[in-house]
């Protein structure tokens, strides 16, 4: 058998000519959005400043990415050096011991880093993975749709104002369409949007005793409202919506409300995509019972497999990336209303990025608020606002959310979604021993 | 011809399948009896058919199951009686033919994911896609296709992909026909559809079964399009077998059950190719 | 209206038709293609631009965001690579197969299918753990050797079909000569069947080169090929129709022209009818 596998391996050797990773040569598997494709860009200004170490990127949508990392991490494959993940990932990699604790000198600031976001990336006080771009929620609408009809938007309003808002600025046969909201299925997707929802009208995802909590008055309340709400006043298609699609929709002037990912802010008031730029204002998430959990908290973050031979030089990018003087970089080649916020105080305080941003205010303010560790009204036993960091969550988050669709769609009743969602969570959590 | 000279030829390409075959298979059926998930690494050991009683009493399973079922025949009997008819139709000279022929058979040079990006968004979406833009046009409603009708959207969408590849083989496949016998045929007054039956048909049954055969393994496995336009949804209506074993694999990262799912799947496969081939099978070794 | 008018005015219908099917099926392509040289506003303009200032921004800036050379080439031999393998196994044994059809033929052919009945989602560990066991994982051998295996029962079926067009007769004639097997497959077999051996190689290329399975779990930077581009510009945070348009059409535009240049070898090299 040994010597088949020699002659094999030989063979395809010689056809394909296997490479060997050298000394100082970085792999790093990233998600394919707008700031780290900046880095990449930007990558020769880090090999020049430390001859020696160059950087192989591979750049996947956020679905590949994920299940790329994952399956090196679990199996130590050890073909990535480092790996952007998220918020979801860090803290429970972190405590199965599959990456590096981060150390940072005391130039890099590590203080500096949002609060909610070190936390988010830690466990039990170590910190794992780097963030170097943070998000909340928030709303985003139209102020002059919502001066013609003579209503105001307070910060925080009440779902109840909202529906009012959207009811006013409604005018489906201009193709006006009052609020527009995530419904494609997927645990990042729609339930990203309606976990936050369903927060702050007072529901959780599981109990204490961590059986799911999908049964409640609250989530049945949180989820009537989003279907009336989206039938009367959303667009068509609503089922099919993620990010991009309902960007399209506002940059053309479509919606009158759109509430997701803070960076959309970043887009839609940029002239040469939106044509409703300069009329765009901002406000805090809606909540109906409590503020709490009413706006998600995400961070892509970078981190180290443990066990890499290429730690030194992996931490060393690292740093770079995440550092004052790369927000600075950023600035200087694409002005300071395109650098990856959501990471460091010393953004916000630097009035060249808050007169740049018209966003920034309202992004920092969300992303103040939210916090992982208290994300529900009531006791909950997870971590995570639009997520609960437990490694059941993606696979239960997914078939909620095709439920979540389902009913959106009218192909079943709320109640039936709802119940469907429960009985799916439950197999999950059973199956993995939780009760 | 020598029989050990033929059994020698064969051999190659049947022990390379062999292996290939055997050993993922056996994992994959090893993995499916233990307790094996990527994030928890500690908890192994053997558990017979539980993965499987999991895998099936999923409420998703039997509309998966059924949604393949009706996936798998649709989009053959579409590609194939499309592929028929055109086929025929291009088989005469004219001008321009090269051009023509060129043009039917790209689609299947596009891949998957690609085809339903822009099936997805360019053509379909209800707000700015082309379907609706003509809708508007003529006064309708836009139709919400990926919503209201998300398994017929699939279907279309690998109906255009793999209609041409119908026609690649059949139509190569007619210009090898006897084209004395058919004018031998019109001379003694035989119309087209005796024409079509007598002498096209059986020429055609062999290419038929293989491109039948072959789409049903594809057809099966369909998952580049419902991963990029649907994600199974609203609810499981776009789900399949192979995207309900994704789920397991990629999502919760539990190898035991995707291997379950696999067998599943399998087994699947296995008895639908029973029926198909009883109906088509024997024109193969005509 | 006499016999051969109502003859010529079918046919005349009948081509009529042939272009407007064909232009319905090209027509995604063709509007892809459009989209790419649009701005990311003027793709989702409604009403849709049919004529518009053409741009190369989109091509411009994944020229600098990725090297698709290197993605271009990786592709190209991972498709010719797996194909000529595949048909150098597939040839000799649908040779024998065709020629000497037998009981167990079909039984063979159809279980050659069934190594294709478990979902690649379903095997993917296996696959990945014998990837990193034998060293081979991203290298573009690997990608080689599982394509080749992937599509070889398919080859198998196809080849076997077209050998079996072959008249009998000719091989009796040729054997009453006394040419040797060898001399046969290569002189005789291969000339009449080309057709069909170019179909089949155009149908795995094809095949492998739209693979986005394997080539994106079993390839980090060496083997990448274009669906790994594709992948990279799938689904990003912001508009991306028509960035997305340019990187299909660069991801699939070799293969189409390859695609276009190949038919023509299709249609020369059947000649049955002339051949009784």
């Amino acid at each position: 058998m040994n010597t088949l596998r020699n002659t094999a391996l030989g063979l395809t050797l010689g056809v394909a000519g296997a490479s060997m990773a050298f000394a100082g040569e970085l792999t790093i598997a990233t998600v394919n959005n707008g700031h780290m494709i900046e880095m990449q860009k930007l990558t020769p200004a880090f090999e020049a400043a430390n001859p020696g170490i160059t950087v192989n990127w591979v750049t996947l949508d956020e679905g590949t990415l994920r299940s790329r990392v994952t399956t090196d991490i679990t199996t130590k494959g050890g073909q990535f050096d480092i790996m952007t993940i998220g918020m979801y990932e860090a803290p429970i990699w972190g405590e199965r011991g599959w990456l590096q604790a981060l150390e940072f000198s005391d130039a890099y600031d590590v203080e500096d880093i949002l609060p909610a976001m070190r936390n988010g990336l830690s466990h039990d006080g170590t910190l794992y993975a780097a963030p170097f771009y943070g998000e909340s929620s928030m709303i985003m609408y139209r102020k002059d749709l919502l001066d013609a009809a003579g209503m105001e938007m307070p910060d925080n309003p009440s779902w109840g104002h909202i529906q009012d808002a959207a009811a006013a600025m409604t005018d489906k046969d201009n193709g006006v369409y009052g609020i527009c909201l995530r419904g494609k299925p997927g645990w990042g997707d729609n339930m990203a949007f309606l976990s936050t929802m369903a927060n702050s009208f007072g529901a959780q995802w599981f109990n204490e005793d961590w059986t799911p909590a999908l049964d409640s008055p609250a989530w049945n309340h949180a989820v009537n409202f989003y279907v009336d709400l989206l039938n009367n006043y959303g667009p068509p298609g609503s089922s099919g919506n993620s990010f991009n699609e309902i960007l399209a929709l506002i940059n053309e002037g479509k919606c009158g409300m759109w509430i997701d990912a803070t960076i959309a802010a970043s887009f839609v008031s940029n002239p040469e995509q939106s044509q409703v730029a300069d009329v765009i204002a901002f406000a805090q998430s809606p909540q109906a019972v409590t503020t709490r959990g009413a706006n998600w908290l995400w961070a892509w973050a970078l981190a180290v497999p443990a066990g890499t031979n290429q730690a030194e030089d992996a931490q060393k990018f690292i740093e770079w990336a995440t550092s004052k003087e790369y927000i600075e970089l950023v600035a200087e080649t694409n002005g300071w209303g395109a650098v990856p916020t959501g990471t460091r105080q010393s953004t916000y305080d630097n009035s060249n990025f808050t007169d740049a941003a018209v966003f920034a205010e309202a992004e920092l303010k969300a992303i103040l608020s939210a916090d992982p560790e208290n994300s529900t009204q009531n006791p909950s036993p997870y971590t995570g606002v639009q997520f609960a960091a437990i490694p059941e969550f993606q696979a239960i988050g997914t078939a909620v959310g095709q439920q979540m669709t389902a009913a959106l769609a009218g192909d079943i009743t709320v109640e039936e979604a709802l119940e469907a969602a429960q009985e799916a969570a439950d197999r999950e959590m059973r199956k993995a021993g939780y009760y | 011809m020598n029989p050990t000279l033929v059994r020698w030829l064969q051999a190659p390409s049947i022990i390379v399948l062999f292996l290939w075959m055997i050993v993922p298979l056996s994992m994959t059926i090893y993995f499916s009896t233990i307790r094996y998930n990527l994030l928890y690494p500690e908890r192994t050991g053997f558990i017979g058919l539980q993965n499987y009683e999991f895998f099936w009493t999923d409420p998703s399973f039997f509309p998966a199951l059924l949604n393949t079922l009706i996936l798998v025949g649709s989009v053959l009997a579409i590609t194939v009686l499309l592929g028929l008819a055109i086929s025929i139709l291009i088989d005469r000279p004219f001008k321009g033919r090269g051009i023509v022929r060129v043009m039917l058979i790209s689609p299947f040079f596009i891949m998957p994911t690609v085809s339903a990006l822009i099936w997805k968004n360019m053509l379909m979406d209800p707000n700015n896609g082309l379907f609706a833009f003509f809708a508007n046009v003529i006064g309708a409603t836009p139709v919400e296709w990926l919503q209201d009708m998300p398994l017929a959207s699939i279907i279309v969408m690998v109906s255009w992909q793999w209609t041409p590849f119908a026609i690649l083989i059949f139509m190569t496949s007619l210009q090898s026909q006897d084209q004395e016998q058919k004018e031998a045929a019109t001379l003694d007054g035989a119309g087209f559809w005796s024409q079509f039956r007598h002498l096209t048909l059986p020429h055609l049954a062999r290419p038929i079964s293989i491109v039948i055969l072959i789409q049903l393994i594809f057809h099966l496995a369909i998952f580049a399009e419902i991963f990029v336009t649907t994600s199974g949804g609203p609810g499981v209506q776009s789900t399949n077998l192979t995207y309900l074993i994704y789920i397991q694999s990629q999502q919760a990262f539990d190898v035991g059950v995707a291997s379950a799912g696999g067998v599943f799947a399998i087994i699947l496969a296995n008895i639908v190719a029973i029926f198909l081939i009883r109906a088509v099978g024997k024109t193969l070794t005509v | 209206m006499t016999d051969k008018q109502r003859e010529h005015l079918k046919n005349r219908i009948a081509v009529v038709f042939a272009w407007i099917v064909a232009c319905i099926f090209f027509f995604p392509i063709f509007w892809m293609v459009l989209t790419s040289f649009k701005t990311e506003a003027q793709a989702i303009a409604i009403p849709p631009q049919l004529f518009f200032e053409p741009t190369l921004e989109n091509y411009t800036e994944i020229q600098e965001r990725t090297n698709y050379s290197k993605f271009a080439i990786n592709s190209v031999i991972t498709a010719f690579g797996g194909t000529l393998l595949a048909l150098l196994i597939a040839i000799p044994s649908a040779y024998a197969m065709a020629f000497n059809t037998g009981r167990w033929t079909k039984d063979i052919l159809m279980w050659m299918l069934s190594t294709k009945m478990l979902p690649a989602v379903g095997v993917l560990m296996p696959i990945y753990f014998l990837a990193q066991k034998t060293g081979l994982y991203d290298t573009k051998g690997l990608l080689v050797i599982i394509y080749a295996l992937m599509n070889l029962p398919i080859v198998m079926l196809i080849l076997f079909n077209y050998f079996r067009e072959i008249p009998k007769e000719i091989l009796e004639a040729s054997r009453m000569d006394g040419t040797s097997t060898y001399n046969e497959i290569r002189q005789i077999v291969m000339p009449l069947a080309w057709g069909g051996i170019a179909s089949t190689a155009l149908l795995s290329i094809i095949l492998c080169w739209n693979e986005a399975f394997w080539s994106i779990v079993l390839t980090t930077t060496d083997a990448t090929t274009l669906t790994s581009f594709v992948a990279s510009f799938q689904a990003p945070e912001g508009l991306f129709w028509a960035k997305v348009s340019a990187v299909s059409t660069l991801a699939c535009a070799p293969i189409v022209v390859f695609g276009w240049l190949a038919q023509k070898q299709l249609v020369q090299g059947l000649t049955f009818g002339a051949v009784k």
